[in-house]
């Protein structure tokens, strides 16, 4: 702390800039003050053990998703993660003034217990919605702590520091004071860390919606659309930037305004998006999510939020570009919506009625007891008719036979990434058995079965072949290559999440087995018997 | 800290996530997702702040508020990563 003899100008406690004059000797009579000069919490921030603490903490977080590249190591990796948040939690309460300890461990164990008993109770089906709705709080709480900071930047430490100080007059009353400025950095960042995060919620609210059910899945389509999500983007970054510029005292209606164009936002962006989708939207979510506490992280000059921000918002980011890949799709077309639109209509359409072969549990069963290779290709289907734990025991009883059952998964096999992994590791199946698209493609030819039960477009030979197809240049199962290729769906009707007529169904050597998944393959366990 | 410095930071963590997350085993990009929701969550450390702070009562009932938000994504998030990791089991060995 330094003593310093300031000459404070008259205007001192209405003007938020304060020029101060230093003198060592003060002319005696002179209008002259003995000041404490205070620095500002920001520059206290800088004490070199915190900053330690969360960098420690924001390695832990790499270290819990570099555990994740087996599922050997995942769990030690999920372990670093919750260490990583512990040091963060118990660093920002050990170093900051406290006011009441009690309502912080009441909120924390109000939000704990209620996501222990969700994490708990959720089906694993239902994961898709629960990521969705997780992300939607990361969003809200990303714009609370926005409009925190915004309302008390004392306690933020993002007031101009040379203009936080305390005065002691000679006559011992003691005046102090902050200018209650906040720097245009610091509001530009704050300002994009609501946007982002308020994008974030309203966006994952709808994702949580449509994919729940509680929404229809199909596109809402406003009509010139991209030109009210252009204009909405454009009022954003005018928003952020007045922000920014403005006076102290014309902020609030600014950020007001920001706040709601956001929201807004975030809800035009994913309503025109179809349930095909959604696995791109909820990792896009993911990605914002992340983008929104790194924009937190910048504002509190924070590394942890930073360096977590940062993994998350790639992590989002990759997830998406895996995504729109798997179904050969841009990221640009997904985010504009209306796919999926016209579904419904292909449906309706008059097909030729060709010819297919139908057959029975017990002809299954016969032939997958004589085959010895069997590749098995689960899709959402499955999942939805409960048949992964029958199908398990299936898989089981053809392996003591001694045929060699191997699982194929395609990355939209379920409603989000690793979706379809999940659902097999419920129903105990190993995960050396299951294999990726571009793993086990060309062992189709050496295949005697391939199982197909509730997937259809990603066996679907038209991705191939033809130019005219919505699903064109999506990488598919090589089904045709099998032997014999057995194919589980509910009846002949119904195809698709993208409408299109599946050549597999009338190949020579597919055998349909038209019934509900879960009856069918209970039906085939128990001939195998 | 400056602005270069964080920016710096920023810029060579978003580097480490890049590589980090190519190397997550597909099988496991659920539980990535449910796992980065968690951590994302490390925002409660300005809720905490805020809370924290009781001169302005507004931004204190915010920070209380996402400090809610926040560990409902903290516990619910860990936890249901932890039940989905300890499902992914080998084969046994007969």
């Amino acid at each position: 702390m330094r003593r310093l003899l300031l000459t404070i100008p008259a205007f001192v406690s209405s003007s938020p800039v304060w020029a101060l004059e230093c003198t060592n000797n003060p002319p005696p009579g002179s209008n002259l003050l003995l000041c404490d000069m205070m620095q500002a919490i920001e520059h206290q921030a800088v004490n070199p053990w915190v900053a330690l603490a969360y960098l420690v903490s924001g390695v832990f977080f790499i270290l819990a998703l570099r555990g994740l590249s087996s599922p050997a190591t995942s769990q030690a990796g999920n372990r670093f993660g919750m260490i990583g948040m512990l040091i963060a939690v118990v660093t920002t309460l050990a170093t900051h003034d406290i006011a009441n300890i009690v309502e912080i461990l009441i909120a924390i164990a109000v939000g704990g217990a209620i996501g222990l008993v969700i994490a708990r109770r959720i089906a694993m089906t239902a994961m898709p919605e629960l990521v969705a709705a997780f992300h939607s709080l990361v969003g809200l709480a990303a714009v609370l702590v926005g409009w925190a900071a915004y309302l008390n930047p004392g306690a933020f430490g993002l007031l101009e520091s040379s203009l936080r100080f305390s005065a002691e007059l000679y006559d011992g009353t003691v005046i102090s004071g902050a200018s209650n400025s906040i720097s245009p950095v610091s509001k530009v960042e704050m300002g994009l860390g609501i946007a982002i995060g308020a994008i974030t919620f309203s966006g994952s609210v709808i994702a949580f919606l449509k994919l729940s059910g509680k929404m229809s899945g199909s596109p809402i389509l406003l009509p010139v659309r991209h030109l009210i999500n252009l204009g909405t983007l454009a009022v954003i970054i005018v928003l952020t930037a007045l922000f920014a510029m403005a006076g102290p005292d014309q902020t609030l209606p600014l950020i007001v305004a920001l706040t709601i164009a956001a929201f807004v936002i975030g809800f035009l962006l994913i309503i025109p998006i179809g349930g095909a989708d959604m696995p791109v939207v909820v990792s896009m979510l993911n990605s914002y999510s992340g983008w929104a506490a790194a924009a937190m992280g910048f504002t509190l000059g924070n590394t942890a939020m930073i360096i977590t921000g940062a993994l998350v918002g790639s992590s989002g980011a990759i997830l998406s570009y895996i995504m729109c890949r798997a179904m050969n799709r841009s990221f640009i077309s997904v985010i504009a919506g209306g796919f999926g639109a016209d579904a419904s209509a292909g449906g309706g359409e008059t097909k030729e009625q060709r010819p297919y072969k139908q057959g029975s549990a017990a002809d299954a069963a016969f032939m997958l007891e004589q085959a010895e290779k069997v590749i098995i290709i689960p899709g959402y289907g499955m999942a939805v008719a409960q048949a992964q734990h029958a199908l398990r025991e299936m898989a089981d009883l053809l392996e003591e036979k001694g045929v060699e059952v191997k699982y194929a998964i395609h990355p939209v096999a379920g409603r989000m990434p690793g979706h379809m992994n999940v659902l097999l590791a419920e129903a105990q199946v190993p995960y050396e058995n299951v294999f990726e698209l571009e793993d086990i493609n060309s062992e189709f030819a050496q295949a005697d079965v391939a199982f197909i039960i509730g997937a259809n477009d990603v066996v679907n030979p038209a991705a191939k072949t033809d130019k005219s197809s919505p699903i064109y240049g999506m990488p598919v199962f090589d089904v045709d290559k099998a032997k014999q290729v057995f194919f589980i769906k509910r009846s002949m009707g119904g195809v698709g999440y993208a409408g299109v007529d599946n050549d597999v169904f009338y190949m020579d050597q597919t055998m349909m087995l038209l019934s509900d998944a879960k009856k069918m393959v209970e039906e085939i366990v128990k001939a195998l018997d | 800290m400056d602005f270069i410095s964080i920016l710096s930071i920023f810029v060579l963590a978003c580097f480490v996530g890049y590589y980090v997350v190519w190397s997550v085993t597909p099988a496991l990009h659920t539980p990535l997702m449910a796992v980065t929701n968690a951590i994302s969550s490390v925002i409660i450390v300005g809720a905490l702040i805020a809370a924290a702070a009781a001169d302005v009562p507004g931004a204190k009932w915010l920070g209380l508020l996402g400090i809610v938000l926040a560990s409902i994504n903290i516990f619910g998030g860990f936890a249901v990563t932890a039940r989905m990791l300890a499902m992914y089991k080998k084969k046994e060995k007969k």
